[in-house]
């Protein structure tokens, strides 16, 4: 398959990224690891005209904690997120969804801004990122702004990113107890249903104390990536002993509009398993604490 | 718009230039402009790893990605790994475990299994497995690919 002719540039900087981005009349695109947007060009769903490849841009990849924050950039590579020292100690959870992302060959090349960016509703990473409450930094023709992750997503393939925008960073706080557990869809990886779990745990009891918050939030069950908060209601305020988790778990698809339903996987099973995989997250994040 | 552009990549420790329409993939770059045929089409859809090389040393499926995306990168694939006659350990390991049936995945399970094993010279089976993930292999030969990689990574 071969996608439609495009224009290519490097860009060496985010302004210039910006201006070869804006400088065209025609479609344009960001270019990052590609492994969204291919396969899509390759099909024509997608046919830019100009290709702006960020990925030597410097600055833009990496993993730093500051002022209490962990930052991540736009074009960190899947395999980054799995193997940093940093996410592996104060946030686990987004290692953990990075190292289940597809394959080997995929991890190595995909960026997490590329994944939020396209959205997919099977996608790992934006449950995460939902779930964390985290902040997306993007910059555009019109300067900075910052979106909330929760907002960020809005529908089927669809967030708040306009013409000539680019995310340039991911902001978080430290949350060591947070996990996903995902169903994977056995060929593409992509999650049949994945739920990412951030909880603030009572300090002093381990797993035993008191639930003071709960983020929840699911993939793949529809649109796109979207709280659980009936999930998160059944959790606040109670001791996660087994029976409290398996309650909180049996709500998973209150509220849940549009649920998928595909040759993969029908309405009925991704909900029954939304609230399988939704208890399996709780724990394994309780067990962090 | 689709005017030719170009490129510069390290294939196999040799500097390859070639001018290219910002559409080629790479797997197409390797194939028809340099003629290294070992790199195998095999879906065409980013899944079933035939197509796998190492770009800077690491695995990726060379159809979902642009020869340009590669300029200035160096590139291995299966044609650099023996040297002279003397085949790679894991090349070795699918010879010796009989790794291969019809052979058409053979070129991406051996990068792929290249990249595990350098980053993991020590895997266990499962590591393997797992290392596996993005190819097929629609012979069904998994089990004597494990043992072959395996039987390298005792070897190397």
């Amino acid at each position: 398959m071969i996608p439609a002719a495009f224009d290519y540039r490097r860009a060496k900087t985010i302004d210039e990224a910006l201006a070869l981005i804006g400088e065209t009349a025609e479609e344009a695109r960001f270019l990052a690891g590609g492994h969204s947007l291919i396969p899509l060009m390759k099909l024509r769903f997608s046919q830019p005209d100009r290709l702006v490849d960020i990925m030597h841009v410097p600055g833009l990849a990496g993993i730093w904690e500051r002022n209490g924050q962990v930052g991540i950039g736009a074009t960190t590579r899947y395999v980054e997120l799995e193997r940093s020292r940093i996410l592996q100690d104060v946030l686990p959870v987004v290692a953990e969804a990075a190292g289940e992302i597809g394959d080997p060959q995929v991890r190595h090349r995909g960026t997490i801004g590329g994944s939020l960016a396209h959205a997919d509703p099977a996608a790992d990473l934006p449950a995460v990122m939902v779930a964390l409450d985290a902040f997306l930094d993007i910059v555009g023709p019109q300067g900075r702004r910052r979106v909330q992750a929760e907002d960020f997503f809005q529908g089927f393939f669809t967030v708040d990113l306009a013409e000539g925008e680019l995310i340039t960073e991911m902001r978080m706080l430290p949350r060591r107890t947070a996990a996903y557990a995902k169903l994977h869809q056995k060929a593409s990886h992509f999650a049949l249903v994945g739920v990412a779990a951030a909880l603030e745990i009572e300090a002093g009891n381990g797993a035993d104390g008191v639930c003071r918050g709960a983020r929840v939030a699911v993939t793949g069950l529809s649109t796109h990536a979207q709280r659980l908060r009936g999930v998160e209601a059944s959790l606040i305020g109670e001791r996660l002993e087994e029976e409290v988790i398996r309650a909180a778990a049996e709500r998973a698809p209150e509220g849940i509009e549009e649920v998928n339903d595909d040759l993969h996987g029908s309405a009925e099973y991704r909900r029954e398993m939304a609230k399988v995989f939704a208890a399996r997250a709780i724990r394994r994040a309780a067990a962090r604490a | 718009m689709s005017e030719k552009v170009p490129v510069e990549v390290r294939v196999n420790g040799e500097l390859r230039s070639a001018a290219v329409e910002p559409r080629l993939l790479l797997v197409h770059f390797l194939r028809e402009e340099l003629g290294l045929t070992g790199t195998h089409v095999g879906c065409d859809t980013s899944q079933c790893g035939a197509c796998t090389v190492l770009i800077d040393g690491r695995s990726a499926k060379s159809c979902t990605v642009f020869a340009v995306q590669a300029a200035g990168s160096a590139v291995t694939t299966i044609e650099g790994l023996a040297e002279g006659e003397a085949l790679h350990p894991i090349q070795e390991g699918f010879w010796e475990e009989h790794g291969l049936q019809c052979g058409y995945c053979t070129p991406g399970m051996i990068m792929a299994a290249a990249s595990l094993l350098k980053e993991n010279p020590d895997p266990s089976e499962t590591e393997i497995r797992s290392g596996l993930d993005g190819n097929l292999c629609r012979c069904t030969g998994y089990q004597h690919i494990v043992n072959a990689i395996a039987r390298a990574a005792q070897q190397g």
